[in-house]
């Protein structure tokens, strides 16, 4: 399945575009999706930490995705 | 209990947050204005630049101000964050708490600026004079 992935701060510059699209297996879960992405791009391991964030939540490596949630990389916070 | 959250590129206004959690019912507002410094480790910053992640960063305000109305008898929670370009000196945070007793109004204003900074989606650059960097992005 097709999995639309939203970037912000450093995730942006990283993928050079604000959001992307990668196949995931179905049943796919957190992990393989940050294997996938950290394969496709590996400035991802450079960063102090990253999350990735399902429907406005921050998501557990075992979540499962399916193609109707909203995907979004979170770098490491530097608001305030 | 009422709580107001934005997120914006417009400047903030510092005396609009005021008013809005002033009642009669309070005896004290600590507020917290963060502002642009000029400078990072002793390099000169020129400007910053924020973004968000408008909706899970409301979302995630949402988490944290409720906390605060569990822990801390708090009446007003105000939380204004600014995106887009800002310079030195100008304001990209005002958090403001009314409180019947001014010990609940400084502790939850320290909680919410504090738990902010660890979990909100909102990502800041510091542009210096020989290149431009993502705060907090790398070890």
């Amino acid at each position: 399945m097709e999995i639309n992935i939203l970037a912000f701060g450093i995730a942006k510059d990283i993928f050079g575009v604000s959001s992307i699209s990668v196949e995931v297996s179905e049943q796919g879960n957190i992990a393989t999706l940050k294997a996938l992405l950290e394969e496709r791009y590996p400035k991802l391991k450079q960063l102090a930490s990253y999350m990735v964030a399902v429907n406005n939540e921050y998501a557990e490596d075992k979540l499962i995705i399916t193609e109707r949630d909203e995907v979004a990389i979170i770098p490491p916070v530097s608001g305030g | 209990m009422q709580t107001q959250i934005e997120i914006h590129a417009e400047p903030l206004n510092i005396q609009q947050c005021i008013d809005w959690v002033m009642s009669p019912d309070s005896g004290g507002i600590d507020v917290f204005i963060g502002t642009v410094r000029n400078a990072t480790k002793g390099k000169t910053v020129l400007k910053l630049e924020f973004e968000a992640y408008n909706k899970m960063a409301i979302s995630e305000i949402n988490k944290i101000t409720k906390q605060a109305f569990k822990q801390w008898p708090v009446q007003k929670v105000l939380v204004h964050h600014r995106t887009g370009t800002l310079q030195v000196g100008e304001i990209p945070v005002i958090i403001a708490v009314s409180a019947a007793h001014r010990d609940a109004a400084f502790e939850a204003c320290r909680y919410i600026i504090d738990t902010l900074k660890q979990t909100v989606p909102i990502w800041k650059k510091e542009f210096f004079e020989d290149g431009e960097v993502w705060v907090a992005a790398h070890p």
